[in-house]
């Protein structure tokens, strides 16, 4: 089944908190559902279906679906880490096209910077191989970052561009955790976390969260709100291969083929991208995976401000991304959505808004860039 | 020392050969292809695996050095001479004198009561 023009993205919300210790986890999701609702110009007895991910507290939806007191026939859970979102809209446009739901929910969020939580997850069957040997999240990218520095001559500064570029957007956005312009030389100058990516290679790590209204094209239109038609999706699971790994390829790759044929335009149709921004380097392998350059140029593509509006070919993370405004419970698949419907809507800041923007993509990544993630693709359409 | 290795079925018999220093994987019965993590079905054709001692030789594929307070270490991805690429450290090794494509061999370290397969430059 299809799902290009079947569904309207018609309520967006991001929490404008970035540190929130008198908040609790499930309160920020309902702040986040509530936002999104007025955003859209609907209520709480309109929504019909809920989509969440790990970050909702309890089992699956169930808790949330109470303490938020909806009333709902339609719900998932799927969980895949920070790509969780960008598959649940597609996930709930399916569902209205089936008939399941009219008025779809979905919510992040949580407080990493105030609250540590740990999460189980089972017995992880990779944990007896990997444990001894501390993968820890930016290490593992790194290695990402490494190898494709070897295969194609990368640099750490053709990496710091894409910080550089986030900077240029983030100056403009008052909700931004760094708002300061930064240099490619203050980016590799910034302190080594795990050799070759640097401090300012990182996100931010934010407290918050985000929601959007997911609705059939009749609500849409009926709205006071910009239409956005969801116009293709994609999804898939890359992990090692029982060995026979690609460290320079994401699960981006596939599932922005499958988004891409289902919209039926190609990368060059694309006015804006929002790009997950875990690390720079997630950034450079999707452009390569989603085919907006040839394989290897990430780099040459994104030097010179290749990523900033107004300036370069693709403007990108136009809010500033999780590089610098916001990664919201570690995940910023929820405001890649959002910052490209403000684009769509032409909402977006005047500084940063691209003109006549018609068509924009959110791309996203949840897990371990080297070991095993999901990754999910939208492709989106002003009505 | 590492952290102990979480044990189950599936990788109790790897880790009691790494005691008496021998590197085992798995091979598919059928289709003949080796992989790493060791599984009892085979990932490329869910045909049954079974053991068989590897080389403990491979390349460097990737790594980065984690500034780890007093205790940096060296993330890892090394492409077994077999074929299938594993996570591992690599130790005994400057991160200067380290590159992509290097020969590395295994080396035991102690990881709780277990030992684990780190790797070190080949015929150091």
């Amino acid at each position: 089944m299809t799902i290009a023009g079947k569904a309207c993205i018609a309520g967006i919300f991001e929490h404008p908190t970035r540190k929130a210790p008198d908040k609790t986890t499930a309160q920020l999701h309902a702040e986040c559902a509530s936002g999104a609702l007025a955003d859209a110009g609907l209520s709480l007895s309109d929504v019909d279906g809920y989509f969440c991910a790990e970050d909702a507290p309890g089992q699956g939806p169930i808790s949330m679906i109470e303490y938020m007191g909806l009333n709902v026939r339609h719900f998932d859970s799927t969980e895949t880490g920070g790509s969780s979102y960008a598959l649940q809209v597609a996930h709930a446009a399916a569902a209205i096209a089936d008939g399941r739901c009219n008025v779809a929910l979905i919510t992040l969020a949580g407080k990493p910077r105030t609250q540590k939580q740990t999460i189980a997850r089972g017995a992880m069957p990779e944990l007896p191989w990997e444990t001894p040997f501390r993968s820890i999240t930016a290490a593992n990218y790194a290695l990402c970052a490494r190898r494709h520095m070897a295969e194609y001559g990368t640099t750490s500064e053709q990496l710091a561009w894409i910080k550089v570029a986030a900077s240029h957007h983030a100056q403009h956005n008052p909700q931004a955790m760094l708002r300061d312009l930064v240099t490619v030389e203050d980016v590799v100058s910034s302190p080594m976390i795990a050799d070759p990516l640097h401090r300012m290679d990182c996100c931010v790590v934010s407290d918050g969260g985000g929601a959007l209204i997911v609705v059939r094209p009749e609500i849409a239109r009926a709205l006071k709100r910009p239409v956005v038609h969801v116009r293709g999706g994609g999804e898939a699971v890359k992990g090692t291969n029982g060995g026979k790994i690609d460290l320079t390829r994401t699960a981006v790759e596939s599932a922005g083929r499958d988004a891409f044929a289902m919209a039926g335009i190609t990368p060059a149709d694309i006015k804006y991208a929002s790009l997950y921004d875990s690390f720079t380097i997630t950034v450079l392998l999707q452009l390569e995976d989603l085919g907006f350059c040839e394989r290897g140029q990430g780099g040459r593509f994104v030097e010179d401000g290749g990523l900033i509006s107004g300036v370069g070919k693709l403007p990108f993370n136009t809010d500033g991304g999780g590089l610098c405004n916001n990664h919201p419970n570690n995940r910023g698949g929820m405001t890649k959505v959002i910052e490209a419907v403000r684009q769509l809507r032409g909402e977006a800041h005047p500084a940063v808004q691209v003109p006549d923007c018609d068509l924009a993509l959110a791309s996203t990544i949840g897990g371990q860039l080297a070991n095993r993630h999901g990754g999910a693709v939208l492709i989106l359409e002003r009505g | 020392m590492l952290p102990a290795p979480p044990l189950d079925a599936e990788s109790t018999p790897f880790y009691e050969a790494a005691k008496e220093g021998r590197f085992l994987i798995r091979r598919c019965t059928r289709c003949n292809e080796p992989h790493w993590y060791p599984r009892s079905l085979c990932p490329f054709c869910f045909s049954p695996t079974e053991w068989e001692e590897a080389s403990g030789r491979g390349t460097l594929m990737s790594y980065s050095s984690v500034r780890n307070g007093d205790d940096p270490y060296v993330l890892a991805f090394v492409q077994l001479e077999e074929g299938p690429a594993m996570l591992s450290n690599m130790v005994d090794c400057p991160a200067d004198q380290m590159t992509v494509g290097m020969a590395v061999a295994v080396r035991w370290v102690d990881a709780g009561s277990e030992k684990a397969p780190c790797f070190a430059p080949a015929g150091g």
